[in-house]
């Protein structure tokens, strides 16, 4: 199933504005720690990774643990001083790779 | 009336089991517990965080093996690789009492500037008692106008969480919360 | 288990004579004094249900409102209804619903299986399934601050009898009904836990303790389990009488949408 993602932030702001980002993404962060019913441990399963680029440049990246609670919410704030491309990506154990591209228009 | 241990009633029925172990397993947590391990306690853990020695130098997890179990001591020097850390400017933001432990809002703010010359280069977060010390990293950039990350975390039972910034200078400031987390009452299965 | 028993008849005496009488809210004359699940809540937990942003359920509101309009495996929802924001509108305030054909009450996930059935050539989904969640979340989201609706038609009245007959009725190895704990006790604490009057305003929900969003059949199976009694099944012709029970008693409190919850 495609990851579920949720991006909120203004797609248009002025120069050199103070802005939010806040990304949320459906995952279960199975933390290793749980035990199924029959005793034995469920596998660890969790997002490692969070990058925010800009134009081929990081603004933002996160190491995420099984401490990060599930569907992981991470809010940060951005400003820009042309328009341009944000990539929003997430890795993770098992090979776990989505990326979101959200166009930023600058004023 | 005789008093049952609740832990014990339980631990004695393995579907109960399971729910108390909850997100992060093996921790039945109590609010309020009394007994801190020594290594944790304040002083100590001001001691060992402000007073690091050659012999305390450490750039990876792995050379930290000594110990038997990783301390929060030795996980947060993986992440300083042993330099100074000095208390102040960083503020972790999370309630004093939470719902529930699966989900906990938490903001870490660093009082710095963010000049391309000047800012606040990375933060990470740690926890006292859960199964894992490290909670999560963050790698800013002046692209960042304040120091300031929020996001959900999980806590196995009242604790104490540490957030140490690391600025572009090289230097590291720390700042720390009590958290009071109570479990769940009634038992789903 | 008489051990884990006695212990919580214990607890319950004990909240009891702590607490004193409290007046039944669900049938208190003059002001309204029902209040949703929402208010017994701490500050940041309210935070996260009001902001969009953060409320997690909303990944799968987000994934309900594409499957609204998927066609991929044949006729999509839209199809027939078009834009949920205009004709899905208060839906979600008005079920558990009568459903003349089967000739008994349905709640929304039974109605929308009932589409997928009739209209669509779909195989029902399960009540936990994320596609069951999504549809359901994205139609609730339709029927924010709408007051739920009385039922009143006629049809519905033996059902009610009896919904509301298993609400006073005391179940389980702990020989609780809902009523003690959540008409008696409501506003105390069980544990640590606040005791909420469990009203249906925000179903599905995002309950931080499943790190999923859920149903109102969940929630009440949960309830089901922890006074040790057999959890009626989904669907099922009790579990809906008791949230047709449910939705009466909670009739006229604003649907918040799709909430979250400790």
């Amino acid at each position: 199933m495609a990851a579920r993602t949720l991006i909120d932030m203004p797609r248009q702001v002025k120069r050199g504005e103070a802005f939010e980002i806040r990304v949320m993404i459906g995952h279960s962060m199975e933390t290793g720690y749980r035990r199924g019913s029959d005793g034995e441990r469920l596998p660890r399963d969790i997002l490692t990774e969070f990058r925010c680029e800009f134009e081929g440049e990081a603004v933002f990246s996160a190491r995420l643990y099984p401490a990060i609670s599930a569907n992981p919410y991470l809010s940060f704030g951005m400003m820009a001083d042309r328009s341009g491309e944000l990539v929003f990506s997430w890795r993770g154990d098992r090979g776990f790779a989505h990326t979101e591209r959200v166009a930023l228009v600058v004023v | 009336m005789k008093q049952f241990d609740l832990r014990e009633q339980h631990l004695s029925q393995p579907g109960r089991r399971q729910m108390l172990n909850g997100a992060l397993g093996g921790v039945v947590g109590g609010a309020l517990s009394g007994s801190v391990p020594a290594l944790l306690r304040a002083g100590a853990a001001g001691a060992a965080l402000t007073g690091a020695s050659a012999a305390l130098a450490s750039t990876s997890a792995g050379a930290s093996s000594a110990d038997a179990a990783p301390s929060l001591d030795a996980a947060i020097r993986a992440f300083t690789g042993g330099a100074p850390v000095r208390a102040g400017k960083v503020r972790v933001q999370i309630a004093p009492l939470v719902d529930n432990g699966n989900t906990v809002p938490l903001s870490v703010t660093v009082d710095h500037p963010m000049r391309p010359d000047d800012h606040v280069a990375a933060i990470a977060v740690f926890s006292e008692r859960n199964p894992q010390h490290e909670v999560a990293s963050f790698g800013l950039s002046p692209r960042n106008p304040a120091a300031r990350v929020s996001t959900r975390i999980r806590l196995a039972t009242s604790q104490k969480l540490v957030g140490i910034a690391r600025l572009s200078d090289g230097s590291h400031w720390s700042g720390e919360v009590e958290v009071i987390v109570t479990l769940a009452a009634c038992i789903e299965d | 288990m008489s051990a884990v028993f006695a212990r919580c008849q214990a607890v319950l005496l004990a909240l009891v004579a702590l607490l004193g009488s409290i007046a039944d809210p669900a049938r208190a004359q003059g002001a309204d004094s029902r209040r949703s699940g929402f208010d017994f809540m701490s500050a940041a937990t309210q935070a996260l249900q009001r902001d969009d942003a953060q409320n997690p359920v909303m990944l799968w509101v987000a994934d309900g409102a594409r499957r609204w309009r998927d066609a991929s495996a044949g006729r999509a929802c839209a199809e027939c209804h078009n834009t949920a924001e205009q004709s899905m509108r208060g839906v979600a305030a008005r079920y558990p619903a009568w459903d003349d054909r089967l000739g008994e009450p349905v709640n929304l996930q039974k109605r929308i299986n009932l589409c997928r059935e009739r209209h669509q050539s779909q195989p029902p989904l399960r009540s936990e399934d994320d596609a069951m969640l999504a549809l359901e979340s994205y139609l609730a989201m339709q029927s924010r601050g709408v007051p739920l609706t009385r039922p009143d038609d006629p049809k519905l009245a033996e059902s009610l009898e009896r919904g509301s007959r298993l609400y006073s009725t005391r179940i389980g190895q702990l020989a609780l009904s809902c009523a003690h704990c959540h008409d008696q006790l409501a506003g105390g604490r069980l544990g640590g836990s606040p005791i909420p009057q469990g009203h249906p305003t925000a179903y599905p929900i995002y309950r931080l303790q499943w790190q999923s969003a859920g149903s109102l059949a969940r929630r009440l199976r949960g309830c089901f389990a922890g006074v040790r009694a057999e959890q009626p099944a989904p669907m099922s012709r009790d579990m809906i009488e008791l949230e047709l029970f449910l939705a009466a008693r909670a009739a006229g409190m604003l649907h918040e949408g799709p909430g979250v919850r400790p």
